[in-house]
């Protein structure tokens, strides 16, 4: 599966990964990075994202695979190469940043830039802390900073080595809500300069979303599931990827049928017949997973006739409604075998509607949201 | 005041500093950062001078320094004098008795840099040798130097393994504790209390000028 959505893994250009090892911590990771790309590294707490990027680094040494950078191999577990971090040539911005206290912010920049003569590097470094947004505060030590400071900090050092790949470790985790939100921008606007493939680890799908060209689905350090980001989050292969990618709605049902010429493939569920995307993969009368994003679950304004049968209408009573600001977490059970869909709905739409539980609803779950999923 | 045992205490105190700081760097650093089979025994070992009597350690120095010991055969023949009751027999005794307090606080020192900022000095493509001198050692600095303030406060304050090993032989190994003692045991309490304020003044300055630059250091990150 993920061989047909990335590239052969023998580019010459960009950042390719395969690693394995089953301890201490397994790993069946393969990714491929190409230049000027951001690829997200997106898993939850102990899948591995980490010990990937740290292999990458040479921070860590994977029992088995390869890690190359444009063609040049920086570890090959069966030619026993594993280059030192000082020789991969990556710029990497740690969790917490991990600024040098002693040194301030243009003697941290400074610092990573051993190649260069002094003058050359005060320039490059004064250049490196003006594009973060940072001039003016060149002499003031990591502790004098804010966390947002740091962070722009610890990119421009990252970037003072011209780094043939850079490594992002979840920046953003240690900073407040509306400063990541600044950050995101200016990282958007830097990453229009950057030429290198760039590994970004994240818990938050949403930022992933927002940042990266590609995501990449880790789980128990075993890339899942890689490609555009909407795709991933609207498509995911497998009922693992759907739950990861935070699908709640995930069903079984039958494949009555597939119509190659109106593209529509027919699912049955609940003694409802559903069109969706055509999935001829899928035999006929298979019991089958699927899922719909909760964003393509639609509430059906009530006394309007349905349009047909595209809309897949379905009919349920609201069993839980819960407040989440500005939006209320709605949960609607369908038929009496205990299924049940759950949707967002905006607090004032709730209350025009006067949606309550025990309420008689219909709603209408979108051709295109649903989704059929392969086995794990 | 006895100017000459003053001297030998504070000669043999920066002999004992001078050897402990590249060991006690060394060792501290290889404490904190490895993990292996054994290292309790290892940290127990080093912290035996701690909780031993001075004397015990002075006899067993004694005896593995002395004219019938391998070692002390081995020094006399290369050096045409024993080890025990000279100056050279003192800085190894006083070195071996100062090794906790060199390596301990140097080991908390090392321990307390994160590991990411020893990563990202790999990563900012820092040899491990730059890395030391340009990160690790600038930020271990104040506990480096706690290590050799106690190191050397305790070798002027030193009495019962330097009387065991040295003896009190004038301008050889006769250092001011010992002369103290020596003043004390002849009633001239007037040059014991003179070199006993002495050496608390000393030691008060010493201790407090560390305190003061540890927390100079401290203020700046």
């Amino acid at each position: 599966m993920f061989l047909q959505t990335v590239p052969a893994l023998s580019a010459d250009t960009g950042l390719t990964v395969r690693l394995r090892q089953d301890a201490p911590i397994p790993l069946d990771a393969e990714l491929v990075c190409r230049p000027g790309e951001v690829l997200a590294l997106v898993g939850p707490s102990g899948s591995g994202k980490s010990t990937v990027l740290r292999s990458v680094a040479g921070l860590y040494q994977p029992g088995a695979g390869m890690v190359t950078c444009d063609g040049r191999a920086w570890f090959d577990a069966a030619r026993k190469v594993c280059l030192a971090p000082q020789r991969r040539e990556v710029g990497m911005v740690f969790q917490s940043y991990a600024l040098f206290p002693h040194m301030t912010a243009l003697g941290n920049v400074m610092a990573a830039m051993g190649h260069m003569t002094e003058t050359e590097r005060r320039k490059r470094a004064l250049d490196l802390l003006a594009k973060v947004h940072l001039d003016g505060l060149e002499d003031r030590y990591p502790a004098a900073l804010s966390g947002g400071q740091q962070q722009r900090v610890a990119v421009a050092r990252a970037l003072a080595r011209d780094p043939k790949v850079l490594l992002l470790d979840e920046p953003f985790s240690a900073v407040d809500r509306a400063t990541r939100q600044r950050l995101y921008v200016e990282l958007a606007e830097l990453r229009r300069e950057l030429k290198m493939p760039t590994l970004l680890v994240t818990h938050d799908l949403e930022e992933a979303a927002i940042l990266a060209d590609t995501l990449c689905i880790l789980h128990r350090g075993k890339t899942l599931q890689t490609g555009a980001p909407m795709d991933v989050k609207t498509r995911p292969d497998t009922v693992a990827v759907a739950r990861l990618v935070d699908i709640r709605n995930i069903f079984e049902g039958v494949v009555l049928g597939h119509d190659e010429g109106e593209g529509v493939t027919y699912l049955g569920w609940q003694g409802h017949t559903f069109s969706s995307r055509l999935r001829p993969e899928f035999p006929l009368s298979a019991k089958v997973s699927w899922c719909i994003p909760a964003s393509h679950v639609l509430l059906h304004p009530p006394n309007r006739p349905s349009r047909g049968d595209a809309e897949n209408p379905v009919e349920g009573v609201i069993t839980d409604m819960l407040a989440l600001g500005e939006t209320v977490r709605v949960e609607v059970a369908i038929g009496t075998c205990g299924a049940s869909i759950v949707m967002p709905v905006l607090l004032h739409v709730a209350q025009r509607n006067g949606l309550k539980p025990g309420a008689e609803v219909t709603l209408t779950l979108r051709a295109e949201g649903i989704h059929l999923l392969k086995e794990d | 005041m006895d100017w000459m045992a003053l001297r030998l205490s504070l000669s043999l105190g920066a002999w004992t500093i001078a050897i402990l700081l590249p060991v006690g760097i060394v060792i501290g650093r290889w404490l904190a950062w490895r993990s292996f089979r054994g290292k309790g025994l290892v940290e127990s070992l080093l912290a035996l001078p701690l909780v031993l009597p001075p004397t015990v350690l002075g006899y067993y120095l004694l005896v593995s320094m002395g004219a019938r010991s391998p070692v002390g055969r081995w020094f006399e023949a290369a050096t045409g004098h024993g080890l025990v009751f000279s100056f050279t027999g003192l800085v190894i005794a006083s070195v071996l008795i100062n090794l906790p307090f060199a390596i301990q606080p140097m080991q908390r020192a090392f321990e307390a840099i994160p590991r990411d900022v020893r990563e990202a000095a790999a990563c900012c493509g820092m040899s491990p040798w730059r890395a030391m001198l340009r990160v690790e050692l600038p930020l271990a600095w104040p506990g480096i130097l706690t290590a050799l303030v106690l190191s050397f406060a305790h070798t002027l304050g030193e009495f019962g393994v330097v009387l065991m090993v040295g003896g009190s032989i004038p301008g050889e190994t006769k250092t001011i504790a010992i002369a103290i003692y020596d003043r004390v045991q002849a009633f001239d309490d007037h040059a014991a209390g003179v070199m006993s304020a002495f050496l608390l003044l000393f030691s008060l300055l010493t201790i407090g000028l560390s305190y003061v630059l540890t927390n100079r250091a401290r203020v700046i990150r």
